[in-house]
């Protein structure tokens, strides 16, 4: 994504520009930058926020607005801030292996590699262990690592809060979320210079009507993958004849859906999944799941789930995982036995929530590229 | 073939028979969904601008495109001659590729020049040009506040609006793009 910004200094071979929310060291420039210029630059080009003093004397100079200390600071409290919402509410924080023998089954996510084993995906199988094992209110902020991914919103390695309530269902879960959100950001949010409207409670909307709204495309989730084609195609949208649903789904989405939800001047909460991406919510009836997700201005803060207590119901659906990814030749995980017998031996009907730490904080300080609000970018080790 | 870890800026493919030129890209990734690489690519034959997900596993075809420096020789009728100082060779140019610039190309103008397949299918001007005034009647005194302007010659034939203090030897500086009067330059 291009940025406009003024540039402040040219030396050597870095050039300083000052956009509207940050400083910007940019290396290599082109000749023809002259301080004072307007400048466009590419986010992908930035290497890291310009931290030290104004190397060009006679340059006219302004605080800068935020620092990477400033940034480390609104990080901490945030954290900060998270911790205390919990502990107001009688959350209990864990920590649970990051190191594991079974990571995450599902079809689109791939673990990283760590000796015998990998590192988690997500804490889920062992926090819904807890569960099973009576705590009621628990919560975690945990490193998470998913490997290839990489964007404006995605690092391989990221900072997940995941929270967890026993005997509660996903409206628990939806207030929960606002609130925390609202804890830390304020009223407003901030998204690449805009302000989206974060007070409780958010705009909610099924997945359904927002896909027959913004994408022209009925989604029923009981039809076959060639009918959702059909209908995508009927939409305008190309996709091939081979298509798996998920894919058809996700292409009519990604073309209409989310660039209408990043047009929003308030938060969502989309919910009412259809059956085909349940993962592992338990299923309203046939063909909808009850899970949702929040999009503050675009970008997809947290899914949720009404969590799947069905051993049976749960074997067949990673079974299922595992045949598509054999099929797709992604690497097959194991099965996590004992999640199983966990939820064998009996998991109470509990809600949980998976919500980006860095997405929040980049809500927090207005930041559009999450290695803004980490200490350190991978280019950078 | 190229994958969707290969795209980056100026990555050129060929989709539906055209090839087109990569000049944005961004990794998208729904939390449960595939990995897309939401990309703009520019047409090279028409500069018409599409966007498309490319969902991660698909493959795009290279296009054959060569981007050369060239330099420009002379006018040919409707044509223009260029000559790779590489290796000598000449191409003949139809005007019409160039646009509205080819009456501001001097001999000697460096230009990159896009083949696609071997045949030229574009041509990149310098931004700026720096030509001699050489026919242009002198301003009236005393109308020299606004944006008054005169039309002018330059030595390579085309007409350009310029101020009124601009005179016959006088260097001026000419945007390609534009075809406008930018500033003049001393000598």
């Amino acid at each position: 994504m291009p940025t406009r910004g003024r540039v402040i200094a040219c030396v050597d071979q870095q050039a300083v520009v000052r956009t509207d929310q940050f400083d910007l060291t940019i290396t290599n420039p082109p000749r023809a930058w002259r301080p004072g210029q307007l400048v466009e630059i590419e986010t992908s080009n930035v290497v890291r926020d310009y931290a030290g003093d104004y190397p060009e004397p006679g340059c006219e100079v302004m605080r800068m607005p935020r620092t990477r200390m400033q940034r480390l600071r609104a990080r901490a409290a945030a954290l900060a801030a998270v911790r205390a919402f919990f502990a107001e509410r009688g959350f209990l924080e864990v920590e649970t292996p990051l190191l594991v023998p079974s990571p995450g089954l599902e079809i689109h996510l791939d673990a990283v590699r760590a000796g015998e084993g990998w590192l988690i995906t997500s804490p889920e199988y062992q926090m819904k262990r807890l569960l099973a094992a009576g705590c009621e209110k628990i919560y975690q902020v945990c490193k998470c690592f998913r490997a290839g991914e990489r964007g404006a919103h995605h690092t391989s390695e990221f900072t997940m809060i995941e929270w967890y309530r026993a005997y509660a269902d996903l409206d628990a879960i939806v207030a929960d979320t606002e609130q925390l959100v609202h804890a830390v950001c304020g009223d407003k949010a901030r998204v690449g210079g805009r302000e989206i409207d974060v007070t409780p409670p958010w705009s909610r909307m099924t997945v359904r009507d927002a896909m027959t709204q913004w994408a022209g495309v009925h989604v029923d989730g009981g039809e076959s993958a060639a009918e959702l084609v059909r209908a995508v195609r009927a939409a305008g949208i190309d996709v091939a004849d081979d298509t798996a649903w998920d894919d058809a789904f996700f292409a009519a989405f990604l073309a209409r859906v989310e660039p209408a939800i990043a047009k929003l001047d308030r938060a969502l909460i989309l919910e009412e999944w259809p059956a085909p991406l349940a993962a592992l919510a338990r299923r309203k009836d046939a063909s909808t799941a009850l899970r949702f997700e929040a999009y503050v201005g675009g970008i997809e803060l947290a899914n949720a789930f009404d969590e799947l207590t069905d051993p049976n119901e749960q074997r067949a659906r990673f079974a299922h995982d595992q045949e598509i990814r054999a099929a797709r030749r992604r690497p097959v995980y194991p099965i996590d036995e004992k999640l199983l017998a966990a939820l064998r031996e009996g998991l109470p009907p509990s809600a949980g929530i998976a919500l980006g730490f860095d997405r929040l904080v980049m809500l927090a300080t207005g930041a559009d590229a999450i290695t803004q609000v980490q200490s350190f970018s991978a280019d950078e080790l | 073939m190229y994958d969707t870890s290969d795209i980056r800026k100026g990555l050129k493919v060929l989709m539906d028979g055209n090839p087109y030129t990569v000049i944005e890209f961004q990794f998208v990734k729904p939390g449960k969904g595939a990995a897309f690489t939401r990309t703009k690519f520019k047409n090279l034959l028409t500069g018409a601008v599409v966007e498309r997900n490319i969902r991660s596993g698909e493959k795009l075809e290279p296009a054959n495109v060569e981007t050369r420096d060239m330099q420009f020789l002379y006018k040919e009728a409707n044509d223009l001659v260029f000559m790779d100082q590489s290796n000598y060779e000449q191409v003949t140019i139809s005007k019409d590729l160039i646009g509205d610039a080819h009456d501001l190309m001097k001999d000697n103008l460096p230009c990159t020049v896009v083949f696609f397949n071997e045949r030229p299918v574009d041509v990149t001007l310098p931004t700026f040009v720096f030509l001699e005034v050489t026919a242009s009647e002198p301003g009236v005194r005393g109308d020299t506040s606004g944006n008054v302007t005169k039309p002018a010659t330059v030595e390579t034939g085309a007409e350009v609006q310029v101020p009124l203090f601009i005179r016959v030897g006088d260097t001026i500086k000419i945007d390609t793009r534009t075809h406008g009067y930018v500033e003049r330059v001393n000598k």
